[in-house]
């Protein structure tokens, strides 16, 4: 399959490229992995006039820790993210993600910032980066801002992002040394969308949950920040009670649809077991049962 | 768009559509028909080819993202008429029912064996998920990517790097 012709840019510069931007901006994508956007473009869901491939701007592979955040490249492979020792050591949520996104060939390519500007409510990176409360970085020529990520990620394939912007950086706030994640993902194999996917996130202050978040994956029109779930934990301690109130109410923060995956009762139910399970992970990783 | 590329060690100049996928580029441009058009939507792995030593799904990469890179494909795992260690455990293990997948599969499994010299079972069957084989010969693949790494380790002069 050809998809339909378009001018090709490739800028060595991010100045660059904001430049192209600027002038094209309004019918461009923006080419990082490829993964989702060619075979879009294959089957004419998507046919810009112009793409600009990133790939070739230094500077935007690169994940360090500092002043108190993790930030992560644009263009960090999901390869990348899986075999990270910073992320391995610190970061447990994504750690436990990135291995089961896609397909290991899709891994080698795919980029952190396409996975979360495409915006597919199947997308296993939205829900780690809600549960987290990640930021993305948006340049443009002359300037930036920095966006959460639940209001970055407003409809299914929609983001907050402005025509003459670039995601060049996530950003990921560093956890307490007390502090567990986790992702479980439920597929019926290997390279196909979760049925239904939870990331949470614990951070403990002298024995009881001082922050947490719950992302939620394929169980609705975006990945879902099930905050209220969130919310009633914080405070309590991390015990079984605790942990399915929030499941039943991270359920109730889901609306899946039945298809070919589940029906949408049963994906609720999975959403209610991942939660509490995945919250005794978390809290099992601080040292809190 | 002018691009120059390497395809199996041999430096090559095409002036090519932007459009072209990197699998045509590979097979009506430079005419090497060993790397399969599958799926054609990302999902099957039989058009795999490394780019740079990483393998990747080359239906899902535009050709003009070839410029300045290294490409290998099946046809460049042999070096001087000698067969790699995979390509022969494949022959040797009957990995292979129809071979429509097999170049993708070899490709992979020579990948892995650069990062990973003695790969567990697991560790095989997880590196070549992302290929799919419709005659199911899973069992027979896995055993000849296992018998390449006895096969490597046993002779570690022979065999091109892939």
């Amino acid at each position: 399959m050809l998809p339909p012709r378009f001018e090709y840019h490739r800028p060595s510069s991010l100045d660059e490229a904001l430049s192209l931007l600027d002038t094209y901006g309004e019918d461009t994508k923006i080419l990082a992995g490829g993964q989702s956007l060619i075979p879009l473009m294959k089957l004419r869901l998507a046919s810009p006039g112009h793409l600009v491939d990133v790939n070739r701007i230094p500077a935007l592979d690169t994940i360090e820790e500092h002043d108190g955040a993790l930030h992560i490249g644009a263009l960090i492979r999901h390869e990348q993210l899986a075999t990270s020792d910073v992320i391995a050591a610190r970061y447990p949520t994504i750690a436990a993600a990135a291995p089961m996104i896609a397909d290991p060939l899709v891994r080698n390519v795919g980029t952190i910032g396409g996975s979360l500007t495409h915006a597919d409510p199947s997308g296993d990176l939205g829900s780690v980066m809600l549960a987290l409360g990640a930021s993305v970085v948006l340049r443009r020529t002359g300037g930036g801002r920095v966006v959460p990520i639940g209001e970055y990620l407003v409809d299914t394939f929609q983001t907050s992002i402005a025509p003459n912007e670039l995601l060049t950086e996530v950003r990921v706030p560093s956890p307490s040394a007390d502090a567990g994640g986790t992702y479980l993902k439920l597929e019926r194999k290997v390279g196909d969308f979760a049925t239904v996917g939870t990331a949470v996130f614990l951070s403990f202050d002298d024995g009881h949950i001082a922050r947490a978040g719950i992302g939620l994956t394929s169980v609705g029109l975006t990945n879902i920040d099930a905050s209220d779930a969130a919310a009633s934990l914080v405070g309590a301690a991390p015990d079984d009670d605790a942990f399915a109130n929030a499941a039943a109410l991270a359920s109730r923060a889901a609306s899946p649809a039945t298809d070919v995956r589940g029906s949408a009762e049963y994906k609720r139910h999975v959403v209610d077991v991942f939660v509490r399970r995945g919250l005794a992970r978390a809290a099992e990783m601080a040292g809190r049962r | 768009m002018e691009i120059t590329f390497t395809v199996n060690g041999v430096e090559r100049t095409a002036d090519v559509e932007p459009r072209m996928l990197m699998v045509h580029l590979i097979r009506d441009v430079v005419g090497l028909t060993g790397t399969h058009v599958g799926c054609d939507t990302t999902s099957c792995g039989a058009c795999t080819v490394l780019v740079d030593g990483i393998p990747v799904k080359s239906c899902a990469q535009f050709g003009v993202q070839a410029d300045g890179r290294d490409i290998t494909t099946v046809e460049g795992l042999q070096t001087n008429g000698s067969l790699h260690p995979v390509q022969e455990a494949f022959k040797q293990e009957h990995g292979l029912q129809c071979g429509f997948c097999t170049p993708g599969m070899m490709l992979v499994a020579a990948a892995l064996l650069e990062k990973n010299a003695d790969p567990t079972e697991d560790d095989v069957r997880w590196a070549i998920s992302g290929n799919i084989c419709r005659c199911t010969g899973y069992m027979n693949i896995v055993k000849a990517v296992r018998a390449a790494a006895a096969a490597k380790a046993g002779a570690p002069t022979t065999g091109a790097t892939a």
